[in-house]
């Protein structure tokens, strides 16, 4: 039989435990992964009391109670704080979202937090986004017109609505990390988050790229990895549509 | 300092900061065959321009007759004369044509019926010098920001801008008086680096995270301001804090000014639309300033909403679902989201909150570093842009929409000063190993403090006091007691606590970076508003409650070295930049 290894490095130890020191009498348990790569420990599971009477309503509220009154040296990106930077995306309890408008309350039993699946960890909840980046700008995010007068593009309302769905994406990176797809050929998979976008200028009424950018997607790898498992659709925090804009894109190239 | 590795680099312009401003100059300086680096501590569209809802006003005149010096007039009248004319005057002129340029870039305004950028009414914009409502503010529903930056970083992408993102700046490398680049910590491998450039531009944004309560994101510090101070130079006008009349009860959400644009207005506890009563004219489209004054003494004379009476309702719930559903989802979102409201059924709880700085950085309209130095000098291969800079178009106090406008044309500015400033391929010179040395010490210091303070609570320290002691009024008392206390968590740092000491991604040490770029601006804002005895803009002082412009037609600008600062001023321009318009002499204020 197959003897199937995985790198050392994979196994999440169980790590510190924080015990409460306000005395509340409302506490809850909260796992976070810690990986530091300065050092050649494997990843580890540590544990804090929280004092939930005294803490705002959103995963965030967690975290931010954690490194500014229990362990400063956790590390997780964040900026905005309501939705709209994308940077607080991770996995709490299983499934991705954005912490800042990820309620603790929808959360049942300990909470545990997780960088997105399947990225390397950078450190702690903090994971590499460079490849998916990288597969952004390959769809050539930018309006290509050959109108040159100082003069701005006519749009009609129901045009400018055929991006409605699309413009939101905050890029979070929630969809294309809870993708199966993704997880095993995030490498020449465009992934969810990436065909949204390039749906979005294919589908914008002022640019005249249409057939280059569907030719350009239309591959075997790029495109047609999706299988419609929907995740992304499930994971989006924002209320978008991946799945969609991928199917219409597919429905484009049949019909085209 | 020598155990840091450190590697070089040579650019022919650094950009500091990726948001809307940061990325338009990349994009400019891109275009003109300069090398251009930017640097960024966090992803482009990550930077704060992303929240900006309302929109970005232009007199392109889509919903009706509309003229730049229209929009000049309300600017200056917007910032209660404390703007320089020249700089509104560029700004106002050049908005059309930058408007235009994103739309070209592929931004997704909404539109009118006949396929035109949509335009809203916003505060303080009017036509025929103050006569009646305009509508100004081109719109991409209530997301106009994250489209713009968006857009924007498609374009620098483009334009194949040369991007370090997640690299923490640390200082100003400075040579005689001169900018000569950068130094910064790459948090991906905690490698310093060292860039060389004949010109830097500095668009870091603001720092509204010195108060508890602000709509700024986390990142929101001011770094690049900081760097200004610490390489000797001033900022301006730092007492002039915005405080935005709509941020969400109890979280600091921003609720667009959109919203009353739309038709939405506010009500005491007694159901009044009581901003009637303080502007008659203009009522809830009065300048952000106004009306965040008017809020703050209907809660302070008791006809607050709630248990208790602190904060008041803004109401959409009579609007059209599908206006509402097509202009501003955002803040159906936000509203559902932060305060638990469905916007076509109930009001949204709302209180003023810090969510914009008109001081910074003072530039001439080229976007040219200025300082004193017996009398008013650039300094050499200095830049400024966006909220980290002070034009000064805001003034006092900015109006709604004037800020995204500001990005995009002065980024440009910025752009086309550098292509004639510097030639691709200009040799550098040598740095002096001192500036270096200085920067590190400073870094290494704060990373291995052993304290007992950790950053988390002086911040929170100097948080409250800017809260308590700068807020919306403000008195000598407790000025004067600010200025004390403010002085506390800076003094706090000599026994800092930082638990981490890595370098990769050691968000510990950047928040303690921070925090020591955040108090020196607290400091510096609390000193500038403790001198300025008189009521101007956002400034209100309850004992000089007039604005005194025989005194106070001055910038202020403020030095700070550790916790001391040195005050001093410089005359607003009296004169505009043409004679395209006239200057607009200083005039009672009334909306």
């Amino acid at each position: 039989m197959v003897q199937l290894n995985l790198p050392a490095n994979s196994k999440v130890e169980k790590g510190q435990y924080y015990k409460d020191k306000t005395g509340s009498k409302n506490i809850r348990k909260v796992n976070v992964y810690r990986w530091d790569p300065s050092t050649n420990e494997n990843p580890r599971l540590d544990t804090y009391e929280v004092d939930m009477d005294n803490c705002s309503s959103k995963v965030l509220d967690v975290l931010n109670k954690i490194k500014n009154e229990i362990d400063p040296s956790i590390a997780y990106r964040r900026s905005c704080a309501h939705g709209v930077c994308g940077s607080c995306a991770m996995n709490m309890n299983g499934k991705n979202g954005l912490a800042c408008t990820k309620s603790h309350s929808e959360l049942n039993g300990d909470i545990d937090i997780y960088p997105l699946p399947h990225l390397k960890v950078l450190k702690d909840l903090i994971g590499d986004l460079s490849t998916l980046y990288k597969q952004y700008e390959s769809v050539e995010p930018w309006l290509k017109t050959s109108k040159v007068n100082d003069k701005e593009n006519i749009q009609s309302k129901d045009d400018r609505a055929k991006l409605d769905g699309l413009y939101e994406c905050i890029m979070c990176a929630c969809c294309s990390t809870s993708c199966p797809s993704y997880w095993w050929n995030g490498e020449k998979y465009l992934g969810p988050a990436v065909l949204l976008q390039a749906y979005r200028w294919i589908i914008d009424s002022r640019d005249e790229d249409r057939k280059e950018r569907l030719k350009k997607v239309a591959d075997e790898l790029k495109l047609y990895r999706c299988h419609t498992i929907l995740n992304c659709t499930n994971a989006c925090p924002k209320g978008l549509n991946p799945a969609k804009a991928i199917a219409e894109i597919k429905k484009m190239l049949a019909t085209a | 300092m020598s155990a840091y590795k450190i590697i070089d680099h040579e650019y022919d312009v650094v950009v500091l900061g990726a948001g809307g401003s940061g990325l338009r100059a990349a994009v400019g300086l891109s275009e003109a065959g300069l090398k251009t680096a930017c640097v960024s501590k966090v992803f482009p569209t990550r930077s704060h321009t992303s929240a900006a809802q309302g929109g970005i006003s232009a007199a392109l005149g889509n919903m009706g007759e509309d003229d730049w010096r229209w929009h000049m007039y309300d600017t200056v009248k917007g910032a209660d004369w404390l703007g320089d004319q020249d700089s509104i005057e560029y700004l106002c002129k050049e908005a059309p044509a930058a408007v235009l340029e994103l739309e070209k870039y592929g931004v997704p305004f909404s539109r009118t019926d006949d396929g035109k950028i949509y335009q809203r009414p916003f505060g303080g914009m009017t036509k025929n010098y103050g006569n009646e409502t305009v509508q100004r503010t081109c719109a991409a529903a209530d997301r106009t920001g994250h489209a713009i930056l968006h857009t924007l970083y498609g374009q620098a992408l483009k334009h194949n801008t040369e991007f370090f993102i997640e690299y923490f700046a640390l200082d100003l490398i400075m040579k005689d008086g001169a900018c000569k680049g950068i130094i910064a910590w790459n948090l991906n491998d905690g490698t310093i680096h060292r860039f060389k450039s004949h010109t830097t531009i500095i668009a870091t944004g603001g720092y509204g995270k010195v108060y508890y309560s602000a709509t700024s994101a986390h990142t929101c510090t001011g770094d690049g301001n900081a760097m200004a101070l610490r390489a000797g130079l001033p900022l301006q006008d730092m007492e002039f804090v915005q405080f935005h009349p709509t941020g969400i009860y109890g979280h600091g959400t921003l609720i667009s000014e959109g919203v009353r644009g739309e038709g939405g207005y506010l009500v005491n506890s007694k159901g009044e639309r009581f901003m009637e009563r303080y502007a008659p004219k203009a009522k809830d489209l009065a300048s952000r300033d106004v009306v965040s004054r008017s809020i703050a003494v209907e809660i302070n004379e008791g006809r607050g909403i709630g248990k208790e009476q602190d904060h008041v309702h803004l109401h959409i719930d009579h609007l059209d679902p599908k206006v509402i559903d097509e202009r501003l989802p955002g803040i159906s979102e936000a509203s559902k989201l932060f305060a638990n409201v469905d916007v076509t059924k109930e009001p949204i709880p709302v209180v003023p909150t810090v969510h914009y700085n008109m001081g910074g950085i003072p530039t001439n309209y080229k976007a040219e570093v200025l300082t004193l130095n017996g009398s008013e000098k650039t300094v050499p291969g200095l830049m400024a842009i966006g909220e980290a800079a002070c034009v000064s178009v805001h003034g006092a106090n900015r109006l709604g929409s004037n800020s995204l406008i500001d990005l995009v044309v002065f980024g440009r500015a910025a752009a086309k000063r550098a292509a004639e400033l510097v030639k691709p391929g200009m040799k550098h010179e040598e740095i002096d190993k001192n500036e270096t040395d200085r920067c590190l010490d400073r870094f290494d210091k704060l990373r291995n403090s052993e304290g007992s303070n950790p950053t988390s609570e002086l911040r929170l320290s100097m948080q409250k006091t800017m809260q308590s002691k700068c807020a919306v009024f403000r008195t000598e008392k407790t000025l004067k007691e600010g200025v004390d206390e403010i002085r506390r968590p800076y003094d706090g740092m000599d026994s800092l606590y930082v638990k981490d000491k890595s370098l990769i991604f050691n968000t510990d040490l950047v928040e303690t970076l921070e925090f020591d770029n955040l108090i020196r601006q607290a400091i510096t804002t609390m000193d500038s508003a403790y001198h300025r005895k008189e009521s101007r803009g956002a400034h209100a002082r309850e004992d000089f409650p007039k604005r005194d412009d025989e005194n106070y037609m001055q910038h202020t600008l403020s030095w700070c070295n550790g916790s001391k600062t040195k005050i001093n001023y410089r005359p607003v321009h009296r004169s505009t930049l043409t004679n395209d318009v006239q200057y607009f002499p200083p005039q009672e204020r009334v909306y």
